[in-house]
Formats: structure tokens, C-alpha cells, sequence
């Protein structure tokens, strides 16, 4: 079991698709969300995924395939 | 003495006792450091951090972490300038630069380093670790050498190479990585969950982001105790933006300086603008963006701290600028020409954006305004080469030189030609 904590951020376009809703249906994981945020140009949601490490990173890499910008939680890590 | 009390999250209130964590448990958002201003007021004075060293460790009493641990290399308490020559050139009045080049490493990341290393030594770790687009890795690597510590930075393969060798010369681990931005952060971010290092930005982030108040305490020092009326910041994370102006209202609220009522403008490059964007958009929520620009100090496309630097925006009154590639190179050869500081990518930012802001109208002439310089133009030569003047090239002779001397200022004189030099 591994947990990580991520942002969503989501186009306007993909802000109806439940998304986070799918990953805990087509993988073995599960969402917990903490924070999130809608308004017209721009939607995301801090959440922590719990499973298994390969299944989080197929669950991710399914979410970036929807259009769903993925990255760690403290925002960008590299600093200038 | 340190008067840091306890981290608190900025989201939802709680509060954690002093640790190297970055997150809240409860709603995953940011901690920073709460200080017992009360046991502040009265041992914080004018004179006791007039009596201090010339560096940022006069602010010590400001600081998280025990002076006892401090690694000092002489960073801070760089010079504020009045530049009445680059205000003429963008219509101001009074303009003064906070000239941070000079520091141990030639950038301000020199300030936010020496809060995260003193810190981190307190809590008993061994190695310091960071993932940078350069400034960082050299801040890093060099407090590291100071303090005879263990250290590994992770960069991007396609740095500009004044600063991979600003890191390579302290003798770190530096691991180059090869893939894309971000590539470099998942990796970066997994090994900062398995191995037990200080890594400056990540779990030490928010002692380390305290550091650039020094910023803001110095200015108001330096003005002579007071605030300026408007402030321009480079802004990556948005971590500096909001400190510098933290910094400010700290000095307030120990009766240090006036009320500031100081306007705070952030400055970005378009090809990695999601601040300014979401500025100029009315909302506090930034789309991400993919950077593309030669400012790779401020190439951050999914700032940590966007959110909050747009609410100090919003309650300063303060606003946000872009500047294209061009712009950020003109901004450099300004910066140089009229004033004599050789600035890197981020500089050229700054002095591009303080221009459109006055042309604007959104700074007005007679705002008495700080723009931060804040790393220096030799990290990044590359950004003006072809751009800069051009040497004249004579053999050892007088006639020959004589020649070449009267055919460039004949080429000065031309019609097109801003005057001899
Ligand atoms: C020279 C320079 N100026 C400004 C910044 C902006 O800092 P921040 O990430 O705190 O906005 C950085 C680094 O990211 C930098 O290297
Ligand atoms: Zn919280």
C-alpha cells in the first residue's frame, strides 16, 4: 500500500466528466479528496490516492490520458 | 532567539509543532511558520537589528530556526540604489533597486537557503538536497561546502552552463536528469518521500520560503524605516512575491514601520505567465501552464504559492505584467546601460514588466517604487549573446584603431543611431 498526494487540474471542458469518480471504479484505488476549487476557467482538486504503487501510477497516467493536468502536491518541485 | 511557534495551515487554521513537514493532514493545504509576535514586541527594536551583522542575521529574532546553527557565507544586506537614470528612462520619479546579484551566489536564493540549511541541521538531518533550475542548486551547494554537509541537487540536462557549473564547483552530487520538466519533478518528488534528506523546497519549504521576508525588512530599513508605495517582484512559485510583503506588514505590526499600504506587482515572462494570467483573468485560480521561455529561473508553470500571491494582489491593489523574450532582453541591456547591474533572465523580466506597468498607467509617475534584482547576468550569458555591443577589433596599431574609432562613430551618427557611446 502506498499513498500519494496529488493536484488535478482540470480545463474547462473536462470540469463535467467525473473523472475521479471513474478512477475508483476502473482501478484499484482509492481517492480521498481534500480541497478543490470550480469556476469558469479552471477547476482542480487536491486528493490523496491509496493502493498499490503501480496501480496509482496506471491510475494517473489514465486520468493525464482524459486531459487531467497531474503533479505532485507542493506544485512544481524545481525551483528557479 | 527564535520566537517560531508552530507551523499552521494556511487553508483550514490548524496548527502542527515545528517539524519538517510541508502539508496539512487534515486538508492537504500549505503550513507555514506562525512566531509569538506579543514575546516579539519590545525585544525586536530598530536598534537591536541596527546592532546586528550586516547580513540577513540581523533579522535573526526573525527567523525559524536557532542562530546557533546558522551557516553564514555573507548572505543579505545587499544594497538598495536609487536609480534615477532607469526612473527617467520608464517615467518615474523615485525608483530604487534592491540589488540582490551580490550575494554569496549571485542570486536571493542565497537568503532562503540560510533559513532552510540552519534549519535543517537543527532538526539533526545529515544532507540537503534540492531540484533547481540552477539558482537554487548553487545556493545550496555552496552552504552545503560552508557547512561541511552531504549534498545532492537534482537539474534538468539543458541548463545554461554558467550555472551547472555554479553548483559542480562547490562539489555535490549533481544528478543530471534526462527527460522533461516534468519528469524531473515526479522523480524529485518520489525521492523526496524515500530518502531521508532535507530537500530545501519540498519537506523543509515552508522555513526556507521565511528567508525572502529578509527581503522586505531590508528595504524597509534601508528607506529609512518606512515602506515603499509600490514594489515589482519576479515571480516563479510566488513564494518571494508574498513574502517581501509579508516581510512589510510584519514590520507593522511590531510597530517598526507605519502601516505599509504598499502596492505589490508581480512580474512573469509570457512563456510561463499562469500568474499574471490568471490576474488579468479576475480569478485566484491559475490554469497551469507548460514553460517555453529563456527566463528559466521563473519557468515554474504550476507555482505553489500562485494562489496566494494573487490575494496579495487583490488586497494591495496591487497587479501583475508580462514580458515577451524580446522584451526580457531589452529589460537586461536597460537595466546594464543605465544603471550598471548585470542582471540575469529574471532582472530583464522585472525591468521589462516596472516599464509596462508605468506606460500602463497601473504604477503611477509619482509612486515611489522598489524593483528586485534578484540574480546576476553572468548565470546566464547565453540570453543576450549576439545582443550586446560589439567590440571593435584592430591589430596594435594607433592608425588602424584611429580608423575603426572614426568609422563607428560615423555609424553612431547615422540617422538611425541613438548617439555616440
Ligand atoms: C533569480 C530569481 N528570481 C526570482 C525567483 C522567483 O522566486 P519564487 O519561486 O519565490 O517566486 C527565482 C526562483 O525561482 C529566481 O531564481
Ligand atoms: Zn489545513
Amino acid at each position: 500500500m502506498a499513498s500519494r498526494r496529488v493536484r488535478f487540474t482540470f480545463e474547462p471542458e473536462l470540469i463535467k466528466e467525473p473523472v475521479i469518480y471513474r478512477i475508483g471504479h476502473l482501478f484499484d484505488v482509492v481517492t480521498n479528496i481534500r480541497m478543490a476549487d470550480v469556476d469558469e476557467t479552471v477547476g482542480w482538486v487536491i486528493l490523496e490516492l491509496s493502493g498499490d504503487p503501480d496501480e496509482i501510477e496506471r491510475a494517473t497516467a489514465w486520468a493525464e490520458q482524459q486531459g487531467v493536468r497531474v503533479d505532485p502536491l507542493a506544485g512544481d518541485v524545481v525551483e528557479g | 532567539m527564535s520566537f517560531d511557534r508552530a507551523l499552521r495551515c494556511r487553508e483550514c487554521g490548524r496548527e502542527y509543532p515545528l517539524a519538517p513537514v510541508f502539508s496539512c493532514e487534515f486538508c492537504f493545504g500549505p503550513l507555514e511558520v506562525a512566531y509569538d509576535y506579543d514575546a516579539m514586541r519590545g525585544r525586536v527594536t530598530r536598534e537591536s537589528i541596527a546592532a546586528g551583522p550586516a547580513t540577513l542575521w540581523r533579522y535573526a529574532d526573525l527567523l525559524p530556526c536557532d542562530p546557533e546553527y546558522r551557516v553564514d557565507i555573507g548572505t543579505g544586506f545587499t544594497p538598495l540604489q536609487r536609480a534615477d537614470r532607469l526612473a527617467a528612462a520608464v517615467g518615474l520619479r523615485t525608483l530604487w533597486l534592491k540589488n540582490d546579484t551580490v550575494n554569496p551566489t549571485w542570486s536571493f536564493k542565497d537568503r532562503v537557503v540560510s533559513v532552510a540549511i540552519a534549519r535543517a541541521r537543527q532538526f539533526g538531518f545529515e544532507v540537503i538536497a534540492c531540484a533547481s533550475t540552477g539558482n537554487l542548486a548553487n545556493a545550496v551547494c555552496a552552504h552545503a561546502a560552508r557547512a561541511g554537509m552531504d549534498v545532492f541537487v537534482f537539474i534538468p540536462d539543458d541548463l545554461e552552463h554558467g550555472k551547472v557549473v555554479g553548483s559542480a564547483v562547490y562539489h555535490p552530487t549533481l544528478v543530471m536528469v534526462d527527460g522533461t520538466y516534468d519528469d524531473v519533478n515526479r522523480l524529485c518528488t518520489e525521492v523526496s518521500q524515500s530518502y531521508p534528506w532535507a530537500f530545501v523546497n519540498i519537506n523543509v519549504r515552508p522555513y526556507y520560503a521565511e528567508g525572502s521576508r529578509t527581503l522586505g525588512f531590508e528595504v524597509a530599513e534601508q528607506l529609512g524605516w518606512r515602506a515603499p508605495e509600490a514594489c515589482v517582484v519576479p515571480m516563479a512559485s510566488g513564494s518571494l512575491f508574498t513574502k517581501i510583503h509579508k516581510g512589510l506588514t510584519e514590520f507593522a505590526a511590531l510597530g517598526l514601520i507605519d502601516e505599509p499600504g504598499t502596492r505589490m506587482f508581480g512580474a512573469q515572462a509570457e512563456g510561463c505567465s499562469p500568474i499574471t494570467t490568471a490576474h488579468r483573468a479576475g480569478t485566484l485560480n491559475f490554469v497551469p501552464q507548460k514553460p517555453n521561455t529563456i527566463a528559466r529561473s521563473l519557468a515554474i508553470g504550476n507555482p505553489a504559492d500562485g494562489y496566494y500571491a494573487l490575494k496579495t494582489m487583490a488586497e494591495t491593489e496591487g497587479g501583475a505584467e508580462m514580458a515577451t523574450d524580446e522584451e526580457i532582453v531589452d529589460g537586461i541591456r536597460l537595466l546594464a546601460e543605465t544603471e550598471g547591474i548585470f542582471a540575469e533572465t529574471a532582472g530583464g523580466v522585472t525591468v521589462a514588466c516596472l516599464r509596462k506597468l508605468v506606460a500602463s498607467g497601473a504604477i503611477a509617475p509619482d509612486e515611489e517604487t522598489v524593483a528586485f534584482i534578484t540574480g546576476a547576468g553572468l548565470k546566464t550569458v547565453e540570453a543576450v549573446a549576439g545582443r550586446v555591443a560589439d567590440p571593435l577589433r584592430v591589430p596594435a596599431r594607433t592608425e588602424v584603431f584611429a580608423e575603426a574609432l572614426a568609422e563607428r562613430r560615423g555609424q553612431a551618427a547615422a540617422p538611425a543611431g541613438a548617439g555616440g557611446r
